[in-house]
């Protein structure tokens, strides 16, 4: 016998609930839902672009009546819930409906405050709330000539914003000097008010309405200094109130909003909340991705999983007039124990202040160039210390040469055809089709269905201000810690941690200790926690091919037509005659079909089957070489220069010490890809600073420089240190690999690391705790000594030969 | 000419792993699940022919080693937001053997 659930309130929250719970327990519960419009679930954020003609109804459903037939749910529509009886468990409509429950999810949402002013209740005086109010607005638009919207903030920007699309003449009357006080700082809103009256928009700031005019249909209103404007209609968009009134009335406890735990429970514990009726740790939220969190973390409760718990979101907004870009999050104004820093250009129409605390971002406003608003808004809630890039900040992630994209930042202003995403070809009309036609809401949506930013992900702030500006304010799910993979809600450090911690030394006690959903995991979790394990348990922990990307597990690069690619090590970029007779025979006898020299100094061989591989390492380990790993998640290549043997301004033994660098580090598995060089002069001409780990030598010396990047990012070293003698680089390099192979989350290479924990928290890791220093280069070495054992020579001795060779049958 | 076609021992193929049967125009990707239940599919992915038999298998799906498509390797199908299938061929274990219906 199913259990009965109610759901009041057919809104975004509610439904997503209901979704969340289908997914975990669909066979849980009997659902009905009561809704007061006489619609399915619409997109209430979506209603902007509706009045202002840019999308239908049709487009903005996102569950049409079909939808609740096909799971099986009672849909009571236009019917208003008057009564929830508690103590019988059940709920009555206004036309008499009754209908029993088990569990009840109350989502009542919000409704327009509307001014207790006399002449409020005249024709032609609403708020900006459903669809209801968005046909009237449509109607007295074809009818009449003038408009005045109370209320300057975001909702009522977009109103005039609509209506004036609509062809009225708007009057947008606000109480303070400030447009969009709770987003805007005064230079921001000031850029905004000028933008909105070249398009047309007028503003009556400073101005308290003291009474709506007219007979039976509103002709004007009167302000308390005596002014009056005539107009034909009155939207009041001064804001929203949670509607809670029928949960007040059953006797739940309601302060601003119905009071909801963690686990979004009311009071009474067969009664759960969610959406913009719910006040959670004293705030009630307004916008889409904390309403979604929340009914994420009932639907867990209601299906009885019992574990996800609702910690409160931290929110920004982005405004949805067309050409406009804005961006807001968090304490912009800030106060005596803060600090802001602050980028005005007036001419080209670009604001950016930053508010810090402690050198914690706390706050911010963009206008104009909003392209870093995610970036910002990321850092804010990871709680990023930014003291080591303070100076650079306010200029954006975008560091120097960053592929592609260049000054393309201001998402509003782009032309549909502009290309966004270049690894697939993916422009702005079609993300935004998508977005429509598909309903998303999140980034990983976005990139599921149009694979733009799913690449090599250059483009994803690109793809988040799209979407933040189509779907509006804090559009994704923003959870505030990031699980691992979808297997888990918990993040990789608390993973990681629980390795150490519990001595979990198998993937399956990992997945029982976290309450792993899937029986075997997926390829994101199961590749990161098979790292995680070899870390951690060096020489007991037994590798698992199957949870190695095939590149790894063959121990060659896959390439687009499955056939692989070899690079044998050189360590140091050298090599000996010998050996480069060895490579030649070996591409003449396996029929090689390109010889190709790579970036890091090796030679690659394209166009090998995999049949072919186990014998090919076997020559060329006859030759005296080992796999060089151009395939791992690790050590790949030392680069030199000749150095001092050769060069005229060489300073030191720069190719002797790369190789003594690759004898260390080779065979190393690590969280990513892992580049080294060593310089021999300031010339650089190993490019040791868009490397991982780079030594530039000088006279005195050698300057040790960590977290660079030469791909989608380029990134230039951080400098970490300058040493004295070759022992210390040796040293210092195996202490930096280490803690970046504890540290790091698998598939985060050291420059996202480095600006993630801070060079700060490096350098007193490593250069000023000697002692520690030295542990976690004993450390390294430990690891080194069971991984140093070469692959290649172990397939050609025989091991996992299935693997390889592949069987033939007769089918005829 | 028998329908089943001998394949290898069962122990040949590693859990959550795949072998490769080579016909003569084709290739066929052999994969076996944590609970022994074996799969068979063409090993040509449905969005650019990338070669499933390489992916990670995890539950009754697998991950192309090109592009991440995840197929369904009971049917074939493509999940999640990709639409595409390829084909599949009917398997069986007898006495710790792996059989596969002619596929032609």
């Amino acid at each position: 016998m199913k259990a009965n659930l109610v759901l009041i309130g057919n809104g975004m929250a509610g439904v997503r609930a209901l979704e969340e719970l289908l997914k975990l327990e669909p066979e849980k519960y009997n659902i009905t839902v009561f809704g007061e419009e006489p619609y399915g679930n619409y997109n209430r954020i979506m209603l902007s672009p509706v009045l202002a003609n840019e999308k239908t109804i049709e487009q903005i459903m996102l569950n049409d009546e079909q939808w609740y037939i096909d799971n099986g749910i009672t849909l009571h529509k236009g019917k208003k819930v008057t009564e929830i009886n508690r103590i019988k468990r059940e709920v009555v409509a206004d036309d008499g409906t009754t209908e029993p429950y088990d569990k009840l999810l109350v989502a009542t949402g919000s409704t327009s405050f509307m001014l207790p002013l006399p002449g409020a209740d005249k024709e032609g005086v609403i708020g900006f709330r459903d669809i209801a109010d968005v046909d009237t607005m449509i109607d007295i638009a074809s009818k009449h000539k003038k408009a005045v919207v109370i209320g300057g903030g975001l909702l009522g920007l977009e109103a005039a914003n609509g209506l004036m699309k609509q062809g009225m003449d708007v009057t947008v009357v606000h109480l303070l000097d400030r447009l969009m006080e709770r987003q805007l700082d005064g230079p921001a809103a000031a850029m905004l008010k000028t933008s909105l009256e070249a398009s047309g928009m007028k503003f009556l700031m400073s101005h308290a309405t003291d009474e709506i005019n007219g007979d039976d249909r509103v002709t004007g209103l009167t302000f308390k200094n005596g002014d009056y404007i005539a107009t034909d209609l009155v939207v009041m968009a001064v804001g929203i109130k949670p509607n809670f009134n029928l949960a007040q009335e059953s006797g739940l406890h309601c302060e601003r909003g119905i009071v909801v735990s963690d686990t979004m429970q009311t009071f009474d514990p067969n009664i759960y909340s969610v959406g913009e009726c719910v006040q959670h740790r004293g705030t009630t939220y307004g916008l889409v991705a904390p309403l979604f969190e929340q009914a994420k973390v009932a639907a867990n409760h209601l299906a009885e999983f019992g574990i996800a718990r609702y910690e409160g979101t931290v929110t920004s907004t982005m405004l949805k007039v067309t050409g406009i870009d804005l961006f807001s999050a968090g304490d912009f104004i800030g106060d005596d124990t803060t600090e802001e820093l602050v980028f005005q250009d007036v001419a080209s129409g670009s604001y950016k202040k930053i508010v810090l605390k402690d050198n914690i971002l706390i706050g911010a406003v963009l206008y104009g160039d909003t392209i870093d608003g995610t970036w910002y808004f990321q850092m804010m809630k990871d709680g990023t210390n930014v003291a080591d890039f303070r100076s650079t900040l306010l200029f954006g992630q975008a560091h120097l040469g960053d592929s592609g994209h260049g000054e393309e930042t201001r998402i509003a202003n782009m032309p549909l055809t502009a290309e966004i995403c270049g690894c697939n070809g993916i422009c702005k009309g079609d993300i935004l089709d998508a977005i429509n036609d598909k309903k998303l809401f999140t980034l990983d949506d976005v990139r599921a269905h149009t694979k733009a930013s799913a690449s090599c992900g250059s483009c994803t702030g690109l793809v988040e201000s799209i979407l933040a500006h189509t779907v509006g304010g804090d559009y994704s799910e923003a959870p505030s810690k990031k699980p691992l993979c979808g297997c888990t809600e918990h993040s990789h450090d608390e993973i990681r941690a629980g390795i150490d911690a519990n001595a979990l030394k198998t993937m399956q006690a990992v997945r029982d200790q976290f309450n792993w959903k899937t029986p075997d995991g997926c390829p994101a979790c199961r590749t990161s926690l098979n790292y995680y394990l070899l870390c951690s348990w060096p020489g007991e922990y037994k590798d698992d091919a199957q949870s190695r990307f095939i590149n790894e597990r063959a121990h060659a690069n896959i390439q687009k037509d499955g056939s692989f690619s070899v690079i044998p090590r050189m360590f140091g970029g050298i090599c000996t005659a010998d050996e480069l007779r060895a490579i030649a025979d070996a591409a003449d006898k396996y029929d090689v079909r390109q010889i190709t020299l790579t970036g890091g100094q090796r030679i690659a061989l394209f166009g090998l089957d995999k049949a072919q591989l186990p014998e090919i390492w076997e020559d060329l380990n006859t030759a005296g070489m080992v796999s060089g790993h151009a395939y791992g998640k690790a050590l790949r290549t030392v680069k030199t220069c000749v150095g001092s043997d050769w060069c005229r301004f060489g300073t030191q033994d720069s190719t002797g010490l790369g190789i003594k660098l690759e004898e260390l580090t080779w065979g190393s598995w690590m969280p990513h890809k892992y580049k080294i060089a060593a310089s021999g002069c300031p010339r650089n001409c190993a490019e040791a600073t868009i490397k991982d780990f780079g030594v530039v030598c000088v006279d005195s010396g050698y300057e040790l420089h960590v977290g660079g990047n030469g791909g989608i990012k380029v990134r230039v070293t951080d400098f970490l240190a300058k040493v004295k003698t070759e022992e210390e680089v040796l040293e210092y390099c195996g202490a930096f690999s280490q803690m970046y192979r504890e540290d790091a989350h698998y598939l985060e290479r050291t420059a996202p690391w480095v600006e993630r924990v801070g060079l700060s928290s490096i350098k007193a890791a490593i250069v000023e705790d000697e002692a520690n220093r030295k542990v976690l280069h004993e450390r390294f070495l430990h690891g080194q000594s069971f991984s140093q054992d070469d692959p290649w020579k172990q397939h050609a001795d025989g091991k996992d030969a299935n693997e390889f060779k592949s069987i033939k049958i007769t089918t005829a | 000419m028998s329908k089943w076609i001998e394949i290898a021992p069962l122990s040949d193929i590693p859990v959550l792993g795949s072998r490769v049967v080579k016909t003569d125009s084709f290739s066929i990707a052999v994969f076996r699940g944590t609970d022994d239940s074996v799969f068979a599919i063409k090993d040509a992915c449905p969005h650019k022919d990338g070669p499933l038999s390489q992916g990670i298998m995890h539950g009754t799906t697998v991950t192309c080693p090109l592009h991440n498509w995840k197929i369904n390797l009971a049917n074939g199908e493509a999940l999640g937001a990709d639409e595409g299938c390829t084909n599949v061929f009917e398997t069986k274990v007898e006495n710790a053997i792996v059989y596969l219906k002619n596929p032609q």
